[in-house]
């Protein structure tokens, strides 16, 4: 990963699709003084369309299902998603459920996954990371 | 209608369900007169994970008590803890003595987190991120300890039916130490901050008013139904685990103020305050932890044998941050899954009493009026204005409704 300047500030909507706050409230730490991403400009908005990044939580709920698809669309392109935590990647310990329509892969394409259950806040940074290298090759793509 | 003349008509708004940080989806009907909410409908049950239903149909009851860890990532020992406490009554399992005050440790460590995170949820929802960046720093002391001794910062998996899975040894005490030194030399600087600036008490005195009579009325329970003068905690009424050795005294704001105005300053008066107790709790379970097992039945295939064959019910009832959480059980012999299982969370309860709190309330007061009563699952993203009289309708985001918190704070201010 060659990343030496970043040409834009990275913001990032987070969608809890009906995870139990675990996975949340790291992604708070993430942005609060011990981490503090916010120095490198990455902070969370209160739209998607403000967006860059989609940062999703939770196995996706039934009722949420229409929301999550909403909200994907109304993200502006170039745009990636980031699924942070277990059980919106696989279901994790609620998989089976009849009220799930996840992972969030069955209903929106997903870019990176961050494995964990929840994962340490280091591991979400690197996710975000992650994200934001795609991010820099679609954007070129589109320069092309 | 003659010309000139206007009609004076309520507004429903509804709020949610997706928050951008922190809490599940829920949503709020409020229905409005200018700036006034007039009353407020709560619609829960957009996340619901079918939890009980997996512990009933899929899980083995070992599987389940980490499934219970996930029904709130914030109360990750109480829902356990509450499980362990009605499976062992309906399963005649004891858990040894020092596995009580470890579960204890744990509880209380959580409960310090919890409040730390809530005091600065609550500044951020009055737009006082100093203060909301600051309570997070001191939060994270907790959050490595929590590691330090359990393993992980979140989730910590320490029970286990019949006592608990970590032991805290003698190398660790210096440690817990230092943390709760810390939280000591700390407070006074976070109640001169909560309790003693100008915004804040402009923000929360006299604002989301719950009075004892309607506590009582509504059943609030934990920090809510106590701050408006309701001395009820679980941990005094009816002490469980390593609680009934320790004296635990529920704490009401008047210990602060000498008066009960059930406001949202005063809910932080409690909070506070129990941070503080929490600590002291977890110092006197330290020096009065029994040595001995942490395990009545280490072996887990034993264990589950063991629940299989056993048939009763339990109840679990267990102080959690936010009030008091109930779990029910029954198990059945010859089934591996328990044969039922509800959970009561304090949430559920506190949530009767958003309608009283908002009733009055100007539309910039929802954020901190709301999540003053600590709501395990809360959203104001996005809210839609119908207008009755039209039935036109916009859409006004969460950061519309933040915006107008921090500009009723900036206007007091002047
Ligand atoms: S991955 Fe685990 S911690 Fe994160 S939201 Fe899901 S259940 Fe909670």
């Amino acid at each position: 990963m060659n990343l030496k300047a970043f040409n834009r500030a990275l913001w990032v909507y987070h969608l809890n699709t009906g995870s139990c706050n675990g996975c949340d409230i790291e992604i708070l730490a993430v942005l609060t003084p011990r981490y503090d991403v916010e120095r490198f400009g990455i902070r969370l908005v209160g739209s998607p369309r403000h967006a860059d990044v989609l940062l999703v939580t939770g196995p996706v709920a039934r009722s949420m299902e229409d929301s999550v698809r909403r909200i994907y669309a109304q993200t502006p392109d170039p745009k990636v998603v980031i699924v942070v935590g277990n059980c919106g990647a696989e279901g994790d310990v609620f998989h089976e459920a009849y009220s799930l329509v996840g992972p969030v892969d069955q209903i929106i394409p997903v870019d990176v996954y961050v494995p964990g259950c929840p994962p340490r806040p280091e591991a979400i940074i690197h996710g975000v990371v992650m994200a934001w290298a795609k991010l820099e090759k679609l954007a070129k793509q589109e320069v092309i | 209608m003659a010309v000139g003349e206007t009609k004076k008509a309520t507004y429903t708004i509804p709020i949610g369900p997706i928050h951008p940080a922190l809490k599940e989806p829920i949503q709020l009907m409020l229905e409005i007169e200018g700036e006034k909410v007039v009353n407020t409908d709560v619609l829960v049950g957009q996340v619901h994970r079918s939890i009980e239903w997996l512990g009933m149909n899929r899980n083995n009851p070992v599987q389940t008590l980490y499934l219970a860890e996930r029904i709130c990532g914030i109360c990750n020992i109480c829902h356990p803890f509450c499980l362990a406490m009605a499976v062992e009554q309906a399963a005649n399992l004891t858990p040894p003595d020092r596995a009580e005050y470890i579960r204890v440790i744990a509880a209380e460590m959580e409960r310090i987190h919890s409040h730390i995170l809530w005091a600065g949820v609550a500044a951020h929802e009055i737009g006082f991120d100093t203060v909301f960046y600051l309570t997070w720093r001191v939060r994270e002391e907790i959050m490595d300890l929590i590691e330090y001794i359990f393993g992980n910062r979140v989730t910590k998996a320490v029970l286990q039916f019949g006592g608990v899975r970590r032991d805290i040894t003698a190398e660790q005490l210096p440690r817990i130490r230092k943390s709760l030194d810390y939280y000591k030399s700390i407070f006074e600087h976070l109640r001169r901050i909560f309790l003693e600036d100008r915004t804040v008490r402009m923000r929360t005195r006299n604002v989301g008013i719950l009075s004892t009579e309607d506590a009582l009325k509504l059943l609030a329970v934990g920090p809510t139904g106590r701050a408006s003068g309701v001395p009820k905690d679980v941990r005094q009424d009816q002490p469980y685990s390593a609680y009934a050795d320790l004296n635990v005294k529920a704490i009401t704001p008047d210990i602060v103020t000498g008066t009960v105005v059930g406001d949202v300053y005063d809910r932080i008066i409690v909070r506070l305050l129990e941070v503080k107790q929490s600590v002291e709790i977890i110092e006197e379970c330290i020096a009065r932890m029994p040595e001995g097992p942490i395990m009545s039945e280490p072996k887990v295939p034993r264990l589950l044998h063991l629940l299989t064959d056993a048939a009763g019910e339990g109840v679990g009832r267990v102080e959690a941050p936010r009030g008091e959480d109930i779990h029910y059980v029954r198990l059945e012999a010859g089934q591996s899954t328990l044969a039922t299982w509800k959970v009561r969370a304090p949430t559920y309860v506190n949530l009767m009493a958003v309608p009283t709190i908002l009733k009055g309330m100007q539309i910039a007061d929802v954020p901190i009026v709301f999540a003053s009563i600590d709501p395990c699952q809360s959203c104001t993203n996005r809210i839609v204005v119908t207008d009755k009289a039209t039935g036109r309708k916009s859409v006004v985001g969460y950061e519309e409704l933040h915006r107008l918190s921090v500009e009723k704070t900036k206007e007091l201010q002047r």
